[in-house]
């Protein structure tokens, strides 16, 4: 079955190499995947710059991103829990967010680094953006399309506001929470690479590592670093989509 | 026996676009302790809306409502409510859905545990205890639900159409699956129901409820032995004498 998957890109790679090799594709455009790999090899040895592995790149990387993804989560979860459960509050913010959330994560860089100059203070904050908004609206939303029988089932036991919000509320909204979380780590991934395309301090980091690469002529390490992120990103979600299953099991 | 549950002169109305839209008239009933009395009527009659208002889910416009001679106001532990659509925490487990009602009360986990684990036995559901909602039969998931209720040890339960999502066959044995419970323990029972002849089955006393804006229109005492006999002549008789009251004030 996932053999038979596969077959359709090894047909593409196979098809992309020969071209390659055919003189088709010049290769300081588009390398040839056999270069890639290569690439990918002098990435995990020798590093970009040298001396700068691959392994350091992607720590840094998910360090920067786990920083900025804890924060949103632990703001914009509780937050989103108490809008979705009162109206006022949410009549309040509501405005503000919808204002703020239209601008993109990557036009507060500039800002952001005025704010926390060149860093990981920097990145962690464009995560940050990334992946607040989706996780606070699904919340909101989780919590809004909540049975409202079952917030009655647990007044009628006598439940207090805080066995609601913790025992109800936010058990009840976490399937929509999940996708939130699922989204918002997709898109704090994505704006991550762009973050340090302007810069990191300790000279480590995955869209760092690229645009290094371009900067020597690398092709084939620019579009190794491509593939690297790409499987990152994959596997965290495929991650994050194991742990919903095992968790939502009740769903 | 004197009176347990008081209803005074109970109104209820909506506030609506032109103006106010009554739904419950001028109610007054009084239920003995120990009794199970069941409330029929047409559909959209308010009988739901009473039950909603005795368990403090929604407030009287006017009128006066006391249990053991002093009045409820809001949601009360004495006060049990059991919904037809079960309301079962679908992220707890059966066991954890029986004794919610212990834990928001305090009770140590251990000590909630094996009071629901004798619900579990006298209830059937033994070998069920981990199972989530959506893995139980309708007629279990009411049983769970009559559990959650009764642990908590109201001094009245209500129960709203408990057994109107069930087939016919699993309604009769849930029938007399209460009879049983009801036979141990004694408990008071306001039962709403739009099923005469399950009405008649079970209750000491019926009060039938005209169209709305309702009120009650006679109460039926059932005096007949137990175990009931559906066909028995003088069930027929106040089944029939129900039905026609009801055919009366809807033509």
């Amino acid at each position: 079955m996932t053999a038979k998957r596969m077959l359709p890109l090894l047909a593409v790679l196979l098809a992309w190499q020969a071209m390659s090799s055919a003189g088709f594709i010049p290769a300081y455009k588009l390398p040839s995947p056999l270069e890639v790999l290569r690439g990918l090899r002098d990435l995990i040895t020798l590093g970009m710059p040298p001396g700068h592995q691959l392994a350091g790149h992607a720590y840094h990387s998910l360090l920067r991103v786990f920083w900025g993804y804890l924060i949103a989560a632990g703001v914009a979860i509780p937050l989103g829990i108490v809008m979705g459960w009162s109206r006022m509050l949410n009549a309040a913010l509501d405005p503000i967010i919808e204002m703020v959330r239209p601008i993109p994560p990557l036009a507060w860089i500039p800002i952001a680094i005025l704010w926390f100059g060149i860093g990981n203070q920097s990145a962690a904050f464009i995560i940050f953006l990334g992946a607040f908004f989706p996780i606070l609206l699904n919340t909101v939303n989780g919590v809004r399309t909540i049975d409202p029988i079952l917030i009655e089932a647990a007044r009628t036991l006598n439940a207090s506001r805080r066995f609601i919000l913790l025992k109800v509320l936010l058990p009840g909204a976490f399937p929509s929470i999940f996708t939130g979380l699922r989204i918002g780590l997709g898109i704090g991934w994505m704006t991550l690479v762009a973050a340090e395309f302007t810069g990191v301090r300790q000279g480590y980091g995955l869209g760092y590592m690229i645009m290094t690469a371009r900067d020597i002529q690398r092709p084939d390490q620019i579009v190794a670093g491509m593939v690297v992120i790409g499987a990152i990103g994959f596997t965290i979600d495929a991650g994050l989509h194991l742990l919903e299953r095992v968790l939502l099991r009740w769903r | 026996m004197g009176t347990h549950l008081e209803l005074r002169g109970l109104t209820k109305y909506y506030a609506h676009a032109d103006g106010e839209l009554p739904v419950l008239a001028d109610i007054d009933l009084d239920i003995a302790r120990g009794q199970l009395v069941s409330l029929v009527g047409p559909s959209g009659c308010g009988k739901t809306t009473l039950l909603r208002i005795i368990a403090g889910l929604e407030s009287a416009s006017t009128g006066d409502l006391r249990l053991d001679g002093q009045p409820l106001t809001g949601c009360d532990p004495r006060v049990g409510l059991v919904f037809q659509e079960f309301a079962l925490f679908p992220w707890r487990r059966l066991i954890a859905n029986i004794d919610v009602g212990l834990e928001i009360q305090g009770v140590p986990k251990a000590r909630r545990r094996a009071a629901a684990r004798e619900y579990i036995r006298s209830f059937g559901l033994e070998g069920f205890e981990n199972k989530y909602p959506k893995e139980l039969s309708g007629g279990m998931k009411q049983r769970v639900a009559i559990a959650r209720t009764l642990i908590a040890n109201p001094r009245i339960v209500l129960m709203d159409e408990p057994f109107g999502s069930l087939d016919s066959q699993s309604r009769n044995n849930m029938q007399n699956f209460l009879l049983r419970i009801w036979a141990e323990r004694r408990d008071t029972i306001l039962f709403v129901t739009h099923n005469v002849d399950e009405a008649v089955y079970l209750s000491d006393r019926i009060a039938v409820f005209g169209p709305r804006p309702s009120r009650i229109l006679q109460i039926f005492d059932v005096s007949l032995d137990r175990p009931r006999d559906r066909t028995s002549p003088e069930a027929n008789r106040i089944r029939r004498e129900i039905l026609s009251l009801l055919h009366q004030t809807e033509s």
